[in-house]
C-alpha cells in the first residue's frame, strides 16, 4: 500500500533570511527612538545639510529640535521632490472588491465583529467598476478587499485581476497576504503592484489590535512585500496606520527602516510609503496616540529627505484643504474620487464602506485643484507590452 | 524655428536626416503639457522625447502630450523608460511603431528606479534586436567608451552617454568617459541626463558632443519657457566655441617652446658643427 505525503502549507515562524523583513529586525529601532527624543540642534543641522541621509539623520528629523525648523525641512523636502519627480502627481483609484472579512481588527469597518452590509463583486462587476474608473480618467487601480480566504480566494483575485488587465495598464493589490506562488499567479494575471501596510510595527500593539484571524501573524505579513518582489511585483507599497500605536515616532522610524531595507534588497522595485491616519469608521472609538497635523507634516518631510526616490502616498482619508496644503511637501501619489464600499463607482451601493472619505471631490475636481497649484496630474504611467 | 548663425552650415545629421537644432528636449516633469509645448518652441528643439508609458495610445493625436507638440516641425522620439530588460524595451518599441509613432526609439533600459542608470547588457541586446527590426536606435548609456563602440557596431544611430544620472542636475560628472567617447565615436554623440544648467550644456558642446538632451533642468525650472530659451543659446554658444577652435588650457604658465627654443637662439652656448 503506498501512501502519499500530504503537503501542509504551514507558515514558518519568523522571517526568512535574505529578506527586507529580516534586515529590519537587525535595525536598532530602540536606539534610534532615543535619538529622536534627544536630538539637538546640531544633530538637526547635520541631518539637513547632508546629501545622503541615514536613519540616524531621520531620527534627528523627527525630534522636537527639528520640529522647530519645520519650514526649513519643508522647503528642502519640496526641492528634493521637485528635482526627482518634477511637478507631476500620480493619481490612482481604490477599487473595493469585497468587504467580507473573517479577521477582527479593532480599527477597521470591515472587521468580522461588525454587523454591516457585506458585498462581494463578481469579476464581471469588477470589470464594470474598472471601466467606470477608466472613464473618469484613471489608469491605475488599487484592488482592495477584506480577508476571507474562501470568498476572496486566490482564484477570485486572479479572475478579478485578469478581468481588469485588458482595461487598465496598472493594477495593484491591497488584500490579505499570500505566499510567493500565489503572488506569481497574480503577476501573471496582470498585477504588478503590491501594497501591504504593516499597520503598526510594534508587536504588542499589533497583537492588541488584531484579535482574530490570519492577520495576527506579524512576521508572515512583514515578509509579504519580499514575497511579492520575488514573485515579480514591480511596485511595493508599505505604510503604518498612525494612531494605532501610541508612539508615532516609533512607527515612523520602523516604516522608514523597512523602506530602506526593501530598496536595498529589491533594487529593481519601486517603493512607496503611505501615511494613513485613523479616521472614523463603524464601531470604532477615537484612537489613542494620534498623529496631529504638524507632526504629520514633519514625518512626511523627514521621509522625503531620507528617501528622495520613494513615492509618498496620500489617501482620501485627509480633508481637501489639508491634502492641497501638504501636496507640495513631498507627496507624489494621490487617490481621488474614492469609494471605499464595493460597487460604489457604478451606482449607489448598500455595502458598508471601510472608512469615511474626507476628501469627496471627484477626480476631475482633484485634477483641477492640482493644475491650479502648478502640478500636472498624471493618470497613466505604465504601458503593458 | 530659431537657429544660430552656424546651424545652416553645421547641421546635426542622425540616420541620414539633418537637423539644425542640437538641443533635444525631454517632456517629463513639466507642470503641464501646455508649458511643455511652449518650452519646446522656445528651445527650438526638433527632436523631443516622449515616454511611451505616459502616452495614451488609444487617444492617438489627442493625447495630451502629443497634442502639445507640433509634429510637423518636431520628430517625436519615443523612449522606453520603465523597461527593465531588453524584451520589455523591444515590445514597447513595437507598440510605439504600431501606434503610428516614428520608428525612432530612445532606448532606455533602466531597472533601478532610484538612479535610473541604464543596464548595459540589456541595452546592447535590445539595440541589436531593434536595429534588426528596422528601428532607428538612440541608446541611453553610462559614459562607457567600450559600450559606445559596441552599440555603434550594432548599428545604432547615435550614442547617448549621461552627464550625470537622470534628474540630478549635476552636470558632466562623467566627463572623462564622455571625452573618450567623443574622440572615438563615428556616430553623433548626444550627452543626455544630468545637464542641470545652460553652462553644463555649453560645456558638453565645447567638449565636442554633437548635441545634448535636457529634461529636468527645463521642466522643473521656475520658468520652464525662459529656461528652454537659455539652453538654446548655450547650445549654440558652446557649439560655436567648439568650431572656432578653443585654445588648449594649461595649468601652468609656460614659455612657448621650452624644449626646442634653444634652436632659435641667435647665440648658441653649446658646441657648433664648425668647431674642429
Amino acid at each position: 500500500m503506498s501512501t502519499t505525503a500530504i503537503a501542509l502549507t504551514t507558515r514558518p515562524d519568523g522571517v526568512p533570511d535574505g529578506t527586507a523583513a529580516a534586515d529590519l529586525q537587525e535595525v536598532d529601532l530602540a536606539g534610534l527612538r532615543v535619538h529622536a527624543a534627544m536630538a539637538t540642534a546640531a544633530d538637526v543641522d547635520r541631518a539637513l545639510g547632508r546629501q545622503r541621509r541615514d536613519l540616524t539623520d531621520f531620527a534627528a528629523l523627527l525630534s522636537d529640535a527639528a520640529g522647530a525648523r519645520l519650514e526649513e525641512m519643508a522647503a528642502l523636502a519640496r526641492q528634493t521632490t521637485l528635482r526627482r519627480f518634477g511637478r507631476t502627481m500620480h493619481l490612482f483609484a481604490p477599487l473595493y472588491l469585497s468587504n467580507e472579512c473573517v479577521s477582527v481588527c479593532t480599527y477597521c469597518g470591515f472587521s468580522a465583529g461588525n454587523d454591516i452590509a457585506r458585498r462581494t463583486l463578481t469579476p464581471d462587476e469588477v470589470a464594470a467598476e474598472g471601466t467606470a474608473l477608466v472613464e473618469r480618467g484613471f489608469r491605475h487601480l488599487l484592488l482592495v478587499a477584506g480577508e476571507h480566504a474562501r470568498i476572496v480566494s486566490k482564484g477570485y483575485l486572479r479572475d478579478c485581476v485578469a478581468a481588469l488587465a485588458p482595461v487598465v495598464p496598472q493594477v495593484s493589490l491591497e488584500v490579505q497576504v499570500w505566499d510567493t506562488d500565489t503572488y506569481r499567479d497574480l503577476v501573471a494575471a496582470g498585477a504588478d503592484g503590491l501594497v501591504v501596510y504593516q499597520e503598526t510595527y510594534d508587536r504588542d500593539t499589533y497583537a492588541g489590535v488584531h484579535r482574530l484571524g490570519k492577520k495576527r501573524n506579524y512576521d508572515w505579513r512583514l515578509a509579504a512585500p519580499d514575497r511579492g518582489a520575488e514573485a515579480g511585483m514591480r511596485r511595493l507599497g508599505i505604510g503604518a496606520l498612525f494612531g494605532l500605536h501610541d508612539d508615532w515616532p516609533a512607527d515612523a522610524l520602523a516604516v522608514a527602516a523597512h523602506a530602506r531595507a526593501l530598496l536595498r534588497r529589491w533594487w529593481r522595485a519601486e517603493v512607496t510609503v503611505s501615511l494613513p491616519r485613523l479616521r472614523p469608521c463603524a464601531g470604532v472609538p477615537a484612537p489613542p496616540g494620534t498623529l496631529d497635523d504638524r507632526h504629520f507634516v514633519q514625518v512626511l518631510c523627514a521621509l522625503r529627505l531620507l528617501l528622495p526616490d520613494v513615492g509618498l502616498v496620500l489617501s482620501t482619508r485627509e480633508a481637501p484643504e489639508f491634502r492641497d496644503a501638504v501636496i507640495p511637501l513631498g507627496v507624489t501619489h494621490l487617490s481621488a474620487g474614492s469609494h471605499t464600499e464595493p460597487g460604489g463607482y457604478t451606482g449607489p451601493s448598500d455595502a458598508e464602506p471601510q472608512f469615511s472619505v474626507a476628501d469627496e471631490r471627484s477626480p476631475a475636481e482633484v485634477a483641477a485643484a492640482l493644475r491650479s497649484a502648478g502640478y500636472d496630474p498624471v493618470w497613466k504611467d505604465w504601458q503593458r507590452s | 524655428m530659431p537657429t544660430g548663425p552656424m546651424s545652416p552650415q553645421d547641421p546635426l545629421v542622425i540616420a541620414g536626416r539633418a537637423f539644425s537644432s542640437r538641443l533635444l528636449l525631454g517632456t517629463g516633469k513639466f507642470p503641464s503639457s501646455a508649458v511643455m509645448g511652449a518650452a519646446a518652441r522656445a528651445a527650438g528643439s526638433e527632436i523631443v522625447t516622449v515616454a511611451l508609458r505616459r502616452v495614451d495610445l488609444d487617444a492617438g493625436e489627442d493625447d495630451d502630450i502629443l497634442a502639445a507638440l507640433d509634429t510637423d516641425e518636431i520628430l517625436i522620439l519615443t523612449n522606453t523608460s520603465g523597461a527593465v530588460d531588453a524584451d520589455e524595451a523591444v515590445r514597447l518599441a513595437r507598440l510605439a511603431r504600431a501606434a503610428g509613432l516614428p520608428d525612432w526609439i530612445k532606448l532606455e533600459v533602466t531597472p533601478d528606479p532610484r538612479y535610473l542608470l541604464p543596464d548595459p547588457v540589456e541595452t546592447l541586446k535590445a539595440a541589436e534586436q531593434l536595429v534588426a527590426e528596422g528601428f532607428v536606435v538612440l541608446p541611453y548609456i553610462n559614459a562607457d567608451p567600450v559600450l559606445a563602440k559596441r552599440l555603434e557596431e550594432a548599428g545604432c544611430a547615435t550614442v547617448m552617454p549621461l552627464g550625470s544620472w537622470i534628474g540630478s542636475n549635476q552636470g558632466l560628472r562623467a566627463r572623462a568617459g564622455i571625452e573618450i567617447i567623443v574622440e572615438q565615436a563615428m556616430v553623433p554623440v548626444v550627452v543626455d541626463a544630468g545637464i542641470g544648467a545652460p553652462s553644463h550644456a555649453a560645456e558638453a558642446m565645447e567638449l565636442g558632443a554633437d548635441a545634448v538632451l535636457v529634461n529636468t533642468a527645463i521642466g522643473t525650472a521656475a520658468d520652464p519657457v525662459a529656461m528652454a530659451a537659455a539652453f538654446r543659446l548655450a547650445v549654440v554658444a558652446g557649439r560655436a566655441g567648439y568650431r572656432a577652435g578653443l585654445p588648449a588650457s594649461r595649468t601652468d604658465a609656460a614659455a612657448s617652446s621650452p624644449l626646442t627654443g634653444f634652436l632659435d637662439d641667435p647665440a648658441p652656448a653649446s658646441v657648433s658643427a664648425a668647431q674642429p
